[in-house]
């Protein structure tokens, strides 16, 4: 029995930790499949943060945080689409443009407005997204099995984190089911025949990177109004950079995207929870080793061993009309 | 060049001492983490500003956001003829190695490590002595039994932190249970408050209900977790007791900005010392906080201990285990 609440602890903390992951990762999901890289999604996030940071604590309400944070984070997605769509440039020069900005302007925003070194002042609980309660969460508790998975696992998260795993279904309808994603798709994988059906390309992918800003600014707030009480510099650690390994361990698929970033997860879940405790038959586990995993896993997948990982035909190719 | 900015230097020194002050133009470095981490960086920042609000005179200081800035940076300083120039953190210890011998004239000063060249100042803390009054505070407050800490970088230096603790808490309650953990093995794990939060709220889970962080700017997610789940946390280096009230049971202060102020002065005079100054709770250079915002947590059972267990170290009657000698600790 312990072991299993042991269980229950461990996921309910991959589910926390997944969920920046679950929307960067869903963020570079729409906009390379439209043909744009995106490596900007860990400065996109950064700057999503900041925003929601800094709208939280001056107006005391998430909700203006999130608002800001998506329209920070979009206002970064055009920026990226402006230099690769329209004026063609390298889409890989310009995330990491992206990243570099958004890393020294919130530190410098953060300093100039707030005088914390570039953090934003700590909230209080109406300037965040708190935990909430699902019906019956407390009622059902001493069930055995069921209650523990419900009350614990189930219920307890932030808005936000039902909000991701619900954009999982809706982002599998949007790009399979509904006309603006099979265009989406057409134009990742051949621009020409899309322009040649008389669709605009440019138009279409600067629809797909608006959707990436939007994500990336609802991770950005998660991080910064719901796992934490407001902004810190470079808060997202790396977490936009293991979301885009996430997205290419998982083929560039939406619903394996979800279990791609439970998994890394909760490789950190656990590295947290082993971390000093040895482990039957195998003993003690390097942290570093858990940590690189993601990583490893990743190079592991590109090296061809499980599978292929093929990207969008078109993906970094700017699209010229005519040669 | 060099001969000629010494001649000038002499030449101000003689046309009276008020121009001499102008020159005198102390520096400061901060390590990776930054100014404002509430914590170890920004305690040296308040020495200094106590410096120049009391003297009048302007610091420079640098704040580094790599690791290859730490060479360029003190030779860019010691070139400028900023002096005596401070770096807080152990991170400078290899390159003030390679720098401080080729300026002789100017004087260094290091914080929480050790470079033995003639004209370093390295000043250490007992951070083992604090951390055992905080571990014994955290062992009384626990209705568990079960402490938590959370490391930032996995260094030996955080091992002085953990080990006292660990003692501290063991002293109080020889069969508490003390949960450790590191954020990271990169610098990254200075500032992932994220990530903080989660270990944070993984030993809750475990049974912790007082979390001790050593882990800078990381360490916000740790007490704001802590915080919000009703539980206890404790802060370090600076007294970070105001950023949770009621929630931060104390703090590890470690008296940074008196070593950037002493070394700032003792230079403004003429009185800079070198070599080690290792400093603990003898010297009022660590301890543990205690202010408006946590006198209702603490109870006088508690400060009694802790009290009596600070005049036994001071005494010499107990002595905490440094984590560095040996790299071991004795107490887990």
């Amino acid at each position: 029995m312990e072991a299993f609440d042991t269980l229950i602890a461990v996921l309910d903390s991959t589910v926390r930790l997944s969920v920046p992951l679950l929307f960067a990762a869903l963020a570079g999901l729409y906009s390379e499949r439209s043909g744009v890289f995106d490596i900007g999604l860990e400065g996109k996030m950064l700057a999503g943060a900041f925003a929601a940071g800094a709208a939280a604590a001056v107006t005391g309400s998430a909700w203006a945080g999130l608002a800001a944070a998506v329209v920070v984070s979009v206002f970064f997605a055009l920026a990226h689409g402006f230099a690769s769509i329209t004026h063609r440039g390298n889409q890989i020069v310009s995330g990491v443009a992206i990243n570099f900005i958004a890393a020294g302007s919130t530190i410098i925003l953060g300093q100039a407005w707030f005088s914390q070194g570039g953090r934003t002042p700590l909230l209080s609980a109406e300037g965040r997204f708190n935990a909430l309660h699902l019906p019956f969460a407390d009622a059902m508790r001493d069930i055995p099995i069921v209650g523990p998975i419900y009350s614990e696992l189930l219920s307890g998260h932030s808005l936000l984190v039902y909000l991701a795993f619900l954009l999982v279904p809706f982002t599998w309808w949007a790009l399979f089911r509904t006309r603006f994603g099979l265009r989406l798709r057409a134009v990742g994988e051949n621009p020409a025949a899309v322009d040649t059906a008389g669709i605009s390309v440019a138009w279409l992918r600067y629809r797909a990177v608006i959707c990436t800003g939007v994500l990336t600014g609802l991770a950005g707030t998660y991080l910064a109004l719901a796992q934490n009480a407001g902004f810190v510099k470079d808060m997202t650690a790396g977490r936009g950079f293991i979301a885009l390994a996430a997205l290419i361990f998982a083929k560039w698929k939406p619903v394996p995207v979800m279990f791609a970033c439970l998994l890394f997860g909760f490789l950190d879940a656990f590295a947290i929870r082993i971390q000093g405790t040895p482990l039957p038959v195998i003993g003690r586990v390097p942290v570093q080793l858990m940590q690189a995993l993601p990583y490893i896993l990743t190079v592991v997948l590109l090296a061809g061993f499980i599978g292929r990982a093929i990207p969008p035909r078109a993906g970094g190719v700017p699209y010229v009309k005519e040669r | 060049m060099k001969r000629f900015v010494l001649g000038l230097l002499a030449a101000t020194a003689l046309s009276g001492a008020a121009v001499a002050q102008e020159d005198f133009s102390p520096a400061l470095l901060f390590d990776l983490g930054g100014k404002f981490d509430k914590s170890f960086n920004e305690m040296a920042y308040t020495g200094a500003e106590r410096f120049k609000e009391e003297t009048g005179i302007e610091y420079v200081e640098f704040e580094i956001s790599n690791d290859a800035q730490r060479e360029q940076a003190l030779r860019r300083f010691a070139e400028r003829g900023h002096n005596p120039i401070v770096m807080a953190g152990f991170t400078w210890v290899e390159y003030l190695n390679k720098v401080a011998p080729e300026y002789p004239d100017v004087d260094f000063t290091i914080i929480d490590d050790k470079v033995e060249q003639p004209n370093v100042r390295s000043v250490t803390f007992k951070e083992q002595e604090g951390s055992y009054l905080v571990g014994i505070l955290a062992a009384m407050a626990s209705e568990t039994g079960t402490v938590g800490f959370v490391g930032g970088m996995e260094v030996p230096l955080i091992g002085k932190f953990e080990c006292g603790y660990v003692g501290g808490v063991k002293a109080a309650d020889p069969d508490a249970t003390v949960i450790r953990n590191y954020t990271g093995d990169t610098p990254s794990a200075w500032n992932d408050p994220t990530k903080g939060g989660e270990i944070t709220r993984t030993q809750i889970d475990q049974g912790a209900d007082v979390i001790y962080h050593a882990a800078g700017g990381t360490g916000v997610g740790v007490l704001q977790a802590a915080a919000d789940a009703g539980k206890l946390g404790i802060g370090v280096d600076s007294n970070q007791n105001g950023m949770h009230p009621g929630s931060v049971l104390t703090s590890m202060v470690k008296k940074v900005d008196v070593a950037v102020y002493e070394s700032f002065m003792d230079a403004k005079n003429g009185e800079f010392t070198y070599g080690v100054q290792n400093v603990g709770l003898a010297e009022d250079a660590v301890g543990y906080a205690l202010d408006e915002h946590n006198e209702s947590l603490i109870t006088d059972e508690m400060k009694a201990a802790v009290e009596e267990a600070k005049a036994k170290i001071i005494a010499g009657e107990i002595e905490v285990h440094n984590y560095l000698d040996d790299n071991s600790c004795p107490y887990w």
